[in-house]
Parts: structure tokens; C-alpha cells; sequence
């Protein structure tokens, strides 16, 4: 029969996968939405250090924040990663994470980017300012996100779909400052602005500027850092310029890459030292380097390319308040036609 | 037959199959506490727009993926022409090509920032505006990739009917007087239509499914709208809800494919079939012909192959390392697991279904066959609540009697994983096993049967040498669909446990497409084994 050489093949292929996992004692266990490569090397100096094995699976934000809360308390998980302030507010509101208090990472980062709670703290900074094409634009006509609303820019704006958390942030954030109507009203007069509708990723609303289809992108700071820094991308990125918005209102809007405890983490300890390293200065300006965000620690300095971007005054909006509002800032956006 | 055997049957069904409904079935079961106020939202904003952009996605992609795989296998197999042998299972190849990666390099390609579009306005010294270009990125867009790279499924199922179809045939329908378009029309095409439609309701279940393509494109489909109402407002309820909608028009396509069927049944002839010879054509007609057949291949496969191939370049030498060999070992022996046991299962289920025509068994059936339709998010969120429900149980039990901790012993595990798989992919190999099992007539069990042969001796002795090519298609659809497969990998793996799918994701979600090209590639090379040997197999049932 042909049944044998196939059991064969079965158990050999499933003993294969299998021995992937071991029990160390000395561990600790990471959910990350930050892709390995851009964390990896950080953890493999943290375990070169600690002598703390360093265990990891990467994924989607929410998914990892289900697969927490559907583990619950036999969740091997000790800390969670996170690219953006939302998703961690969303960890803290399911109940997956816990309060830490350790005086190095509140005197570490500022109070506007950790959860008053010590349930999440922010890692990295990036922010979201306007992008414009020299030539096309006047940087003096350029002042606020408000004005991005102004019939004079009927056609010239890109920005990628409203399905996109650094969206739905910003929009929050203009909900925290200004009520839920004026941000309406100012949604739907940026829509009126689109010069296409939304489509792409940041990096792609940036080359659409470069070439021509608009006169000014929204897009983070570190996807132009990332596309300046790539040969082929250089000449399309170089087209660009950042313009600070809101520098003589609530600042630029910001978010963070964070990370907060799990609240069932089995190495508890381990996670802290994690998370305390992370905030060192040799790891944050590993950090800042590596993906173009902005240091959170003070006196570190950003990449070279970031410096050319210039100083910014950064909202000062507690984060937290992002991720309460942005069920609301996607009900905003359905509403104003955002798609 | 003794009424114990008859519930060892129904019960060897009935569990499998509810633990693989049982994804489906938390799907449903959440609209039972549907968010009123959520969905009132929705109907009033973005509901419309989903219902319609999904449904014509799917039916874009239907008709797309008839025309191109319909067009190709009936000139395959009906024609001599300069080729033919390699562009029958050239014709394969776009089946290891990932929706989202085609769609990646068709946008780098064909964009407004792309180099074609750069190259003509350099040339004609046109700016933004001056000038019309297909947009890529919109519902036509969408379509077309994914007919692209899913007419496979009509072009395996349309070519192996065609051939099935006898030298009698098409002699009876010339004695009619039949010109050959007479006899594609009247004769061919309706004999071919289950086949036909069956390939069609893969393809149209996949585009239903599709999330990294219409994501990309900024399309607001069902998929789309799932994870924005679940994870972006927090409502489990509303996108349980859209989920059940989304469900429910995948079923009314399975119930009208069946129907469609339920009319007519099709079997094998018994005895040793002759087929028709293949026409020759002028040389001119054969180059045409030749030209035609490659085009899908050329566009499916070819063209975003090379562009991968030229962005991965610069890093092939990535290719050697211990951690990317891993990678591909990782990929392949799951994918090759996850094949046998979805076969396994479907052979079960098909047969059990053919021996017992009993709501009972066939109802978890078609309710689990209907994941290949749900994104793998929530098939994979699906099995990881009653997983972890599990998990959690035992360990309070555990913890209760013997004061021990058991953890987590089937979440985060290759089980959960391969549940997973199982149940999103039940629909393929599903669908290959009974369209196999179907054209055996029942008079060839009641032939065995009454020379005194169990059922399990009839499965083996008489059904499985014929289904041979229907379980080696089965096994390397799924194969190569798990191979490309990416979101329920990435939330249910194991630690430290990465495929070639979760590295290009990982790479491409960060806008880094070139960096994604490699492992891209890869995936691209892995099933094209598979596929060369689906190709063989297809080949061997003719005979030839």
C-alpha cells in the first residue's frame, strides 16, 4: 500500500517543524508588530548582555493583541511591540497588558508619550508632517492642517486611505483638539482637496508628489527618511521637502513605536530590564538610526537625515487620547467620504 | 448494512468536520449579539459600497478567470500548434504567483511613478494630466490581477474536461452537421460546465477573500471593512456581522453551483475512452495561436517574475544564508503537511458524503468548505477563541486536581496552524476529490459491493487508483496555497517560527518592496515544483 512512505514523510516533516521551541529559563517572550529585522540586532545585543534568551514572534498589531487575550492567563507572552500608540491603547483597553512603574523609563520619556497608567511606553517618536514640492509650493503658503482645506489646494493633496491607523490618529488628534464637528468639516475639505483617491502606501503618496500628481503628501517622517537613504529612491525623495505644520498652534501631529508588558507575562523581570534597555542611549540611537525615528531620550540625536529635516515643536496631546478617539475618527471619516 | 456501521461513518464525519466548522461556526454565532448601532453606521456610510465592490470583484474575477482558462485549454487541447507542450503546462505557472505580489509589482510597474509611465512622459513631454493612462490601482485593476493569476483553477478543470470528452463526441456532433464553433458552443462548452463552474467558484471565493490586494489598491470591499470595523471601532459584533453577510453570499454561489450540477450528472464511460486527435493548423494560425496561449502566461507569471527577479538581484547572495534556507524548509514542510491532511480529510468527508446522503454529515461539511471564502484573519482568530478556550480549561482542571500548570498546549502550535489551513483550504481539495468521486458511476460501487467488497475495499481498491489525478491536483492546490498563504500564519505560528510568506509580508508592509522581491521569488520557485508536477499528473490522465 502506499500508505507507509507517506506516514513516513508525515512524521519526519512534523518532528522537522516541531523542534523549534525550547523551555529556557532564562527568557523572554516578545509579540511584535515591529518586523524582526528592525529590532533583531537590538535583541540579540540585549541577550548578548543579559544573557537573556530572547523569543519572538512578529505579526500584525491586532491580530498579536487578539492572540493575547484569547491565550489569556497561559499566554507565554511577556511583552508587546507595537508601531503605533493605537494599537496599544487598544491592548491596555482588552485588558492584555499591566501597569509597570520603573523611574528609569519615566524619567526616560516624557510624560505625553507613556500611558499615565505605566501600562505602554513609547520607544520611538515619529511624526507626520506636511511634504511639498519646491517650485509648486510656497512653504509660506503652507501653515496648518486646517488650511489644507483652503480651495486653493482643490486637487493637489495626497494621502493614503482613511483604513490606515497613522490616519485614523491624526484624525483623533484633531478630534481631541477641536471637537468632533469642526473635524468633520475639515475631513471632508480635505477630500474635496484629493488630487486622486486614496490609494498606496505613504511611500507611494510621496512618489505621486515627486512626480508630478500633487503638490503635497501626508506622510511620516521615516518613510522619506527610509526612501532617502535607498539609492534608487533618492532622486524621487529628494523632490520633496518637509513643511512643519501647527508650529504656531498644537504642533506637528506625532505617535510612537512602543511596547508595554503583558499582563500574565511569565518573566515579568525580564521584560522590565527589556524595556529599561530599550531606553538606554546606545539602543536608542541604534534605534533612531536604523528605521529614521526620533529618539524619545533626550540627547540622543536623530540620523543625519532626519536632521535635515529640521526642528519641530511635537503635539503635546497625551497619546492615550489617540487611541480613545479613533473608533470616533473612523466614523468621521465613513461620514466626510475619506475612503 | 448493520445500523453500527452506519454511525461508525456519520461519526467519523460528523466530529472532524464540526472541528473544522467550528471557525466558521464562531463567525456566525457572534451575530447573535450584533452591534445595532455599529451597523446602523455602516448602512448608512460605507455598507453599500462594500457590497457592491465585492460582489463585483468576485464576479469580475469569475468571468475573467472563464474567459482566459476556458479560451486556453480548449485551444490546448483541441489544436497542434508550435508549443503546445510547453505552454500546456506554462499555462500552470501563474497558480504560484501571490495575489499581493503581483499586485506589488504591477504597481511598481504600471503607477504613475512606475518607469513606464516615466519613460512616456519623457519621452513625449507629457506632465500629470496631459494624458490618459489605465489607472492600476482601482476595481479594474483588482480584476485583473486576480485573473490573472487565478484562471488556473478554470484552465486545470476546463482541460481536463475537454479531453475527457471522446472522438465519438465530436463525431456525433459533425454528423449533426456542426461546423467545430457549432460543436465548442452546443457540445464542448455544456458538457465542460461543471468543470468550468467549479473552477470558477475557487476563483471566485479567493477574490471574496482577498485582503493584501484590494488593501493595497484602496478598495473598501467586505475584507477590508471587517478589519476596520473590528480592530479600528472595536466592534467584534459589527465585523461578525459583515462577516456573516460576506458568508452568506459565498453560499448562495456554492448553492447555485451545486444546483447548476444537480441537473445533469456526468460520468466516466467505462471502457477505454478514444480521444479526439488534435487539429493542425497553418503555420500562420499555429504562430497566432501559440501567441494567444502565452499571453496570460506572459502577464501572469513572466513579466512579474522578471521584475522580482530584477529587484531581488542586488541581494541574491541572501539566498545562501542558513536563516533563508530555513525559510524555505519551513514553508515547504508545512505546506507539504497541511496538503496531506487537507486530502486525508477531504477523501474522508467526499467519500462519506457519496456513501451517506445524510444532512447531518453534509451540512458541517459545506459549512467548513466555506472558509476558503472567509480572510485568514478570522478563520484564524476562529480557531484560536475555542483553541485557547480549551487550553484555558484543561489548565484550571490541571491546576485544580493535580496542581499543575499546562499552559498553553494546542494555541501557538502547529496544530492551531494546521487546523487553520485545514480550514480554509477544506474548499479546495474538497471540490477536487468529489468532482473526481462524481464521475465514478455509483454502478461501479454496486459492482464492487456485490462481489462482496467493503466500502473501505472499494475506496481503496476501486476509488482511489481512479482518483489518483484528483488527489495529486488536490494535494498540490493546496500545497502551493498554503506556500503563498500569509495571514493566519503569521498570527498562529510559534515562536521563532518564520515562512517565506511572513518575511515577504513583512518587508512589503513596510513599503520595501525591492527587499520583499527575494523571498517573493521564492515562494515563486517553490511552487513551481508542485505545479510542474500538478502538470505531469494532468498529462498522465490522457495517457500520453
Amino acid at each position: 500500500m502506499r500508505i507507509k512512505p507517506t506516514l513516513l514523510i508525515i512524521s519526519a516533516l512534523a518532528s522537522a517543524l516541531v523542534s523549534t521551541t525550547s523551555v529556557f529559563a532564562n527568557e523572554v517572550n516578545i509579540y511584535s508588530a515591529r518586523q524582526e529585522e528592525l529590532i533583531k540586532p537590538l535583541l540579540d545585543n540585549f541577550s548578548r548582555d543579559t544573557g537573556i534568551k530572547v523569543n519572538l514572534i512578529t505579526g500584525k498589531p491586532d491580530e498579536l493583541i487578539s492572540r493575547l487575550a484569547s491565550e489569556g492567563r497561559n499566554s507565554p507572552a511577556d511583552l508587546l511591540i507595537s508601531t503605533d500608540v493605537g494599537r496599544l491603547y487598544r491592548a491596555k483597553v482588552r485588558g492584555v497588558l499591566q501597569p509597570i512603574q520603573s523611574d528609569v523609563l519615566t524619567s526616560a520619556i516624557a510624560a505625553e508619550l507613556r500611558d499615565p497608567a505605566g501600562q505602554w511606553y513609547g520607544l520611538t517618536m515619529r511624526a507626520r508632517p506636511i511634504m511639498y514640492v519646491p517650485g509648486k509650493v510656497n512653504p509660506d503658503e503652507l501653515s496648518s492642517y486646517a488650511a489644507l482645506t483652503d480651495p486653493k489646494w482643490r486637487g493637489r493633496i495626497c494621502v493614503r486611505s482613511s483604513d490606515n491607523i497613522y490616519n485614523q490618529s491624526m484624525v483623533a488628534g484633531l478630534i481631541a483638539h477641536q471637537g468632533v464637528a469642526a473635524t468633520e468639516q475639515w475631513v471632508k475639505g480635505l477630500v474635496a482637496n484629493f488630487a486622486r483617491p486614496p490609494q498606496g502606501g505613504d511611500r507611494d503618496q510621496i512618489s505621486a508628489a515627486a512626480n508630478g500628481v500633487c503638490d503635497i503628501a501626508i506622510a511620516n517622517t521615516y518613510y522619506l527618511g527610509g526612501m532617502l537613504s535607498e539609492p534608487e529612491q533618492r532622486a524621487t525623495a529628494e523632490k520633496v521637502k518637509v513643511f512643519w505644520p501647527e508650529q504656531a498652534g498644537n504642533g506637528v501631529h506625532v505617535n510612537i513605536s512602543g511596547a508595554g508588558v503583558a499582563a500574565y507575562a511569565p518573566n515579568k523581570a525580564n521584560a522590565v530590564r527589556l524595556l529599561e534597555y530599550m531606553v538606554t542611549e546606545e539602543a536608542q540611537s541604534w534605534y533612531a538610526q536604523v528605521n529614521h525615528e526620533y529618539p524619545i531620550l533626550a540627547g540622543v540625536k536623530s540620523s543625519a537625515l532626519l536632521q535635515n529635516f529640521g526642528e519641530f515643536k511635537a503635539d503635546q496631546l497625551n497619546l492615550e487620547k489617540l487611541g480613545e478617539l479613533n473608533g470616533e475618527a473612523i466614523r468621521v471619516m465613513d461620514r466626510a467620504g475619506w475612503r | 448494512m448493520s445500523p453500527i456501521k452506519a454511525d461508525i461513518w456519520r461519526w467519523s464525519v460528523l466530529i472532524p468536520a464540526l472541528l473544522l466548522a467550528m471557525p466558521v461556526i464562531v463567525v456566525f454565532a457572534s451575530v447573535l449579539s450584533p452591534d445595532i448601532e455599529v451597523w446602523r453606521h455602516l448602512r448608512q456610510t460605507v455598507l453599500a459600497d462594500y457590497i457592491t465592490n465585492s460582489l463585483l470583484l468576485a464576479f469580475g474575477t469569475g468571468v475573467g478567470a472563464l474567459l482566459i482558462g476556458t479560451g486556453s485549454a480548449w485551444l490546448v487541447s483541441q489544436y497542434q500548434f508550435y508549443g503546445r507542450r510547453l505552454l500546456q503546462w506554462l499555462l500552470l505557472l501563474p497558480l504560484a504567483m501571490p495575489a499581493y505580489i503581483i499586485a506589488y509589482t504591477y504597481t511598481g510597474m504600471l503607477d504613475f511613478a512606475g518607469p513606464l509611465q516615466q519613460a512616456l512622459r519623457r519621452y513625449f513631454g507629457w506632465e500629470y494630466g496631459d494624458y490618459w493612462f489605465p489607472e492600476i490601482r482601482s476595481l479594474t485593476g483588482a480584476i485583473l490581477m486576480l485573473s490573472l493569476v487565478l484562471y488556473p483553477y478554470v484552465y486545470m478543470l476546463a482541460r481536463s474536461a475537454f479531453r475527457e470528452q471522446s472522438v465519438s463526441m465530436l463525431e456525433a456532433s459533425r454528423t449533426l452537421g456542426f461546423s467545430p464553433r457549432q460543436h465548442f458552443w452546443k457540445v464542448a462548452l455544456p458538457l465542460a460546465r461543471p468543470a468550468l463552474l467549479t473552477g470558477a467558484a475557487l476563483a471566485m471565493m479567493e477574490a471574496f477573500a482577498d485582503y493584501g490586494t484590494v488593501q493595497y489598491f484602496g478598495i473598501a470591499t467586505f475584507t477590508t471593512g471587517i478589519f476596520r470595523t473590528w480592530f479600528g471601532m472595536g466592534s467584534q459584533g459589527g465585523a461578525a456581522q459583515l462577516a456573516a453577510l460576506l458568508s452568506t453570499f459565498v453560499l448562495v454561489l456554492l448553492v447555485l453551483e451545486q444546483w447548476s450540477r444537480r441537473k445533469i450528472r456526468y460520468f466516466f464511460q467505462g471502457q477505454r475512452q478514444q480521444y479526439s486527435p488534435l487539429r493542425l493548423l497553418s503555420p500562420l494560425r499555429q504562430l497566432l495561436v501559440a501567441l494567444l496561449c502565452l499571453l496570460p502566461v506572459l502577464l501572469g507569471f513572466i513579466i512579474p517574475a522578471t521584475q522580482l527577479a530584477s529587484w531581488a538581484l542586488p541581494n541574491w547572495a541572501v539566498l545562501l544564508s542558513a536563516d533563508f534556507i530555513r525559510l524555505i524548509w519551513n514553508s515547504f514542510s508545512l505546506a507539504a503537511l497541511a496538503a496531506v491532511l487537507s486530502v486525508m480529510l477531504a477523501l474522508l468527508f467526499g467519500y462519506a458524503s457519496r456513501l451517506r446522503r445524510d444532512p447531518l454529515v453534509r451540512l458541517p461539511v459545506r459549512l467548513a468548505a466555506l472558509g476558503y471564502a472567509i480572510p485568514g484573519t478570522v478563520i484564524a482568530i476562529g480557531v484560536m477563541i475555542p483553541l485557547a478556550w480549551v487550553d484555558r480549561n484543561i489548565d484550571l482542571l490541571a491546576e485544580q486536581w493535580f496542581d499543575v500548570r499546562t499552559g498553553l498546549l494546542l494555541s501557538g502550535t502547529l496544530f492551531a496552524l494546521l487546523l487553520a489551513y485545514s480550514v480554509r483550504f477544506l474548499a479546495v481539495s474538497l471540490h477536487s476529490v468529489e468532482a473526481g468521486l462524481q464521475r465514478i458511476k455509483p454502478s461501479m460501487d454496486n459492482a464492487a459491493r456485490s462481489l462482496g467488497a467493503s466500502p473501505l475495499q472499494v475506496l481503496r481498491q476501486v476509488h482511489v487508483p481512479l482518483l489518483r489525478g484528483s488527489v495529486l491536483t488536490a494535494l498540490m492546490l493546496v500545497f502551493v496555497d498554503v506556500l503563498k498563504e500569509l495571514p493566519a500564519t503569521l498570527i498562529l505560528r510559534p515562536f521563532n517560527f518564520n515562512t517565506l510568506a511572513v518575511r515577504t509580508y513583512e518587508l512589503a508592509s513596510d513599503e520595501r518592496l525591492a527587499d520583499a522581491a527575494l523571498p517573493a521569488l521564492a515562494i515563486v520557485c517553490v511552487s513551481i515544483i508542485p505545479v510542474i508536477l500538478l502538470s505531469r499528473t494532468l498529462d498522465a490522465s490522457r495517457g500520453s
